[in-house]
């Protein structure tokens, strides 16, 4: 196999994980005591309702597949915490957590992962297929890179509305070698698309690491340079540092309606999904460094009780809520109701589901 | 009225609409600059403008993916494929995103795109370029298909696809673009979903879609002059959804069913019609139902063998004389 570059990885990774130097960078210093404490309630949320996920599947009454986001946190959460009305994000299949983080409830994100006609997509959609339109999120994608056109047309809508808004496109590193994601990239870039191709770099596509899938010159986000495309790496462990490198590609789609790579650098603590005995492809010891030296979480955690942000007594009470917030949700995805089986044919076609006198066409168009 | 061609139609359908939502935007290879490589987009760009017509890379399932994504925000894509054949890159888009967004969200969104392009063999232009899809992709639910073989089917048709909500592909055919009839100068849409009776009869009902409508017609026009047959022929115009309602009144009036198409014999649209006829009118038949659909391979280059490959009219006179025996 031919050798690639050394990786780039972004300054803060090279070192131990200290304060972070992007605490004080306008785009965080601005935020309030309040502000802080809630972007890292936010990130105990994803984590407890994830780990509450794990009990649940191993309960069996989780289906499929179960991607979870536990040691990514930062990377939803940064990048999220900065939209505003008219930036939408489009992910993948790992998206609990942009889902939480864009306001929805932990019920209906834990109903529709047991299939109940409760969940966040009535039970059609899984875990995969989370959505929420009203909270700007378009899903929960299945296919890998198969988001990344939609994205694209997601902001080309809000640009032909002259909207100041943009679409967060995330994807992860396996998804950038997906001829739909390059011609994403180059519709982007050719037509100036408000849009960031947030690349969620945890080093493995399933099991296959970025050094087996990919050829590349350092760094995944330098493809850009191919497209003319501005480009940067990031510390996704610091959701400080996230928040700091996506506000400046968030004002270059806002203010000049131009694209941006931002790959951010993450790691995930379990296997690629619940199905995965993650035995094969890396050692327990490459796990454990990061839950240890670089854990998110608990990353912003220490660094808000050094700011005196945070107390000991307020992380408990932040972290007990949370978890009681994800077993009240595993209650309730318990109680929901399963859809019926007439349920099976709804939401197949908008016209099917809102005849009126608007509606013109006719015939059979579920068939026996 | 006016009298004008199948592809002068299709371009004032979307002239029309253009004209009446602004959230309409025409989109493709060449479709802008170029004037469309069939030139059914011919002088659009000029009268409305690069934002609303917009020439795309040979990117298909970018722009496509693109489409769909922006219908999801309420834009109201209509994209040109230069051939359906080229849909096949574009196969993930075209299905898995198009045609399952609104059930696997729960009905939370839904994708008002259109789809269009050339769909047909019969051109001379080798395997690459002439798949007719219609089936595929009528067999995903959630995807409307239609196959207009008429200038008034076509406006109309095309004009209802971009009202409509749900994503609908419509499948147009070079050798019918300049089939010239008259079509009304005003506002009119043919409702998805509405077969036609294109020539009523008495004794055999053809069912066939697209330019095997007009082949059905030459043979119908044969069989009355030289057999003394009085043919039905049910234009299906939609794929999906399917006026079943209107093959079975036919077939009960017949007796008879013929169904013809140009696409190949595995799992064509007569699949579905033959097994809809023997499921509801099985009392009603006077003799099995005959089928013709493409000869069984490849389309072939030869200009000559790929006449004989598609149907031809009196293939189907052949075939019919056999249901009539
Ligand atoms: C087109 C396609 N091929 C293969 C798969 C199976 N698959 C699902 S996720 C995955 C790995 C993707 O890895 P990456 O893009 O790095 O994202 P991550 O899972 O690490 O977040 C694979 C091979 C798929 N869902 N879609
Ligand atoms: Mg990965």
């Amino acid at each position: 196999m031919a050798k690639n570059a050394v990786i780039t990885h972004p300054e803060s990774l090279k070192r131990p994980a200290g304060p972070s130097e992007y605490a004080k960078d306008p785009v965080n210093a601005s935020l309030s005591k309040a502000d802080k404490i809630a972007l890292y309630t936010k990130m105990a949320r994803v984590r407890h309702f994830e780990q509450r996920c794990i009990r649940t599947y191993q309960q069996g009454k989780i289906g499929g597949f179960l991607h979870l986001y536990v040691g990514q946190e930062a990377v939803a959460a940064g990048t999220i915490s900065l939209l505003g009305k008219f930036d939408h994000i489009i992910t993948g299949y790992r998206d609990h957590a942009h889902g939480l983080l864009v306001g929805m409830s932990m019920k209906e994100c834990m109903a529709e992962l047991t299939g109940k006609v409760t969940g966040c997509s009535k039970g059609k959609g899984g875990s995969m297929h989370y959505f929420a339109p009203d909270k700007n999120y378009w899903g929960g994608h299945g296919i890998v890179g198969g988001q990344a056109p939609l994205g694209t047309g997601l902001a080309y809508a809000v640009k032909y509305r002259g909207q100041k808004g943009s679409c967060l496109t995330y994807m992860g590193d396996g998804a950038i070698n997906q001829g739909a994601v390059h011609e994403a990239y180059n519709l982007a870039a050719l037509w100036d698309l408000p849009i960031i191709f947030v690349i969620e770099n945890n080093g493995y596509s399933m099991g296959t690491s970025q050094e087996r899938s990919t050829a590349h010159p350092g760094c995944l986000a330098k493809r850009a340079e191919g497209y003319n495309m501005a480009w940067d790496v990031v510390n996704g462990h610091d959701v400080y540092e996230v928040r700091a490198k996506t506000a400046i590609a968030l004002k270059r789609a806002h203010e000049e309606s131009k694209p941006t790579i931002l790959e951010i650098f993450t790691y995930r603590y379990f296997g690629h999904s619940m199905s995965d005995p993650d035995k094969t492809y890396r050692d327990k010891e490459e796990v454990k460094g990061y839950r240890e030296t670089k854990d998110p979480v608990f990353l912003f955690e220490k660094a808000l009780l050094d700011e005196g942000v945070l107390t000991k007594e307020l992380v408990e009470s932040i972290n007990a809520a949370a978890m009681e917030e994800a077993d009240a949700a595993a209650v309730f995805a318990d109680e929901s109701p399963e859809p019926t089986l007439a349920d099976i044919t709804k939401h197949i076609y908008w016209e099917e589901d809102n005849r009126g006198p608007k509606t013109t066409s006719s015939g059979t168009i579920i068939f026996e | 009225m006016a009298v004008i061609s199948y592809r002068e139609a299709l371009r004032a359908a979307m002239r029309e609409e253009l004209k009446r939502d602004e959230n309409v935007v025409i989109m493709g290879e060449e479709v802008a600059q170029f004037n469309g490589a069939y030139k059914v987009t011919e002088g659009l760009l000029k009268e409305f403008g690069p934002k609303r017509i917009v020439d795309t890379p040979i990117s298909e399932a970018g722009f496509i993916g693109l489409g769909i994504g922006a219908s999801m925000l309420g834009i109201r894509p209509v994209m040109e494929l230069m051939f359906w054949s080229f849909s096949y890159v574009a196969f993930d888009q075209v299905v898995n995103n198009a045609g399952n967004i609104r059930y696997m969200s729960g009905g939370l969104i839904n994708c008002p795109i259109v789809i269009r392009g050339p769909a047909n063999g019969g051109t001379n232009v080798g395997a690459t370029h002439s798949h007719t899809p219609e089936a595929i992709l009528a067999s995903h639910p959630g995807i409307k298909v239609v196959c207009p073989a008429t200038p008034y089917d076509a406006k109309g048709l095309m004009k209802a696809a971009i009202r409509d909500n749900d994503p609908v592909y419509v499948m147009e055919n070079t050798i019918l673009y300049n089939d010239k009839a008259e079509v009304p100068d005003e506002d009119y849409i043919v409702p998805i979903g509405v077969a036609d009776i294109k020539r009523e009869g008495t004794d055999l009902t053809i069912v066939a879609h697209g330019r095997a409508v007009i082949t059905s017609l030459k043979a119908a026009e044969i069989l009355e002059k030289e057999h003394g047959v009085s043919v039905e022929v049910v234009d299906l115009r939609s794929i999906r959804p399917l006026d079943e309602e209107t093959i079975l009144a036919s077939v009960r009036k017949t007796h008879r069913a013929l169904l013809v198409e140009e696409n190949k014999p595995f799992c064509g649209v007569d699949a579905q019609i033959a097994y809809l006829i023997q499921s509801r009118a099985f009392d009603e038949l006077d003799a099995p139902i005959g089928r013709v659909s493409s000869i069984d391979a490849p389309q072939i280059y030869s200009k000559k063998l790929e006449d004989l490959q598609l149907p031809y009219p009196a293939r189907v006179v052949e075939a019919a004389l056999k249901v009539l025996a």
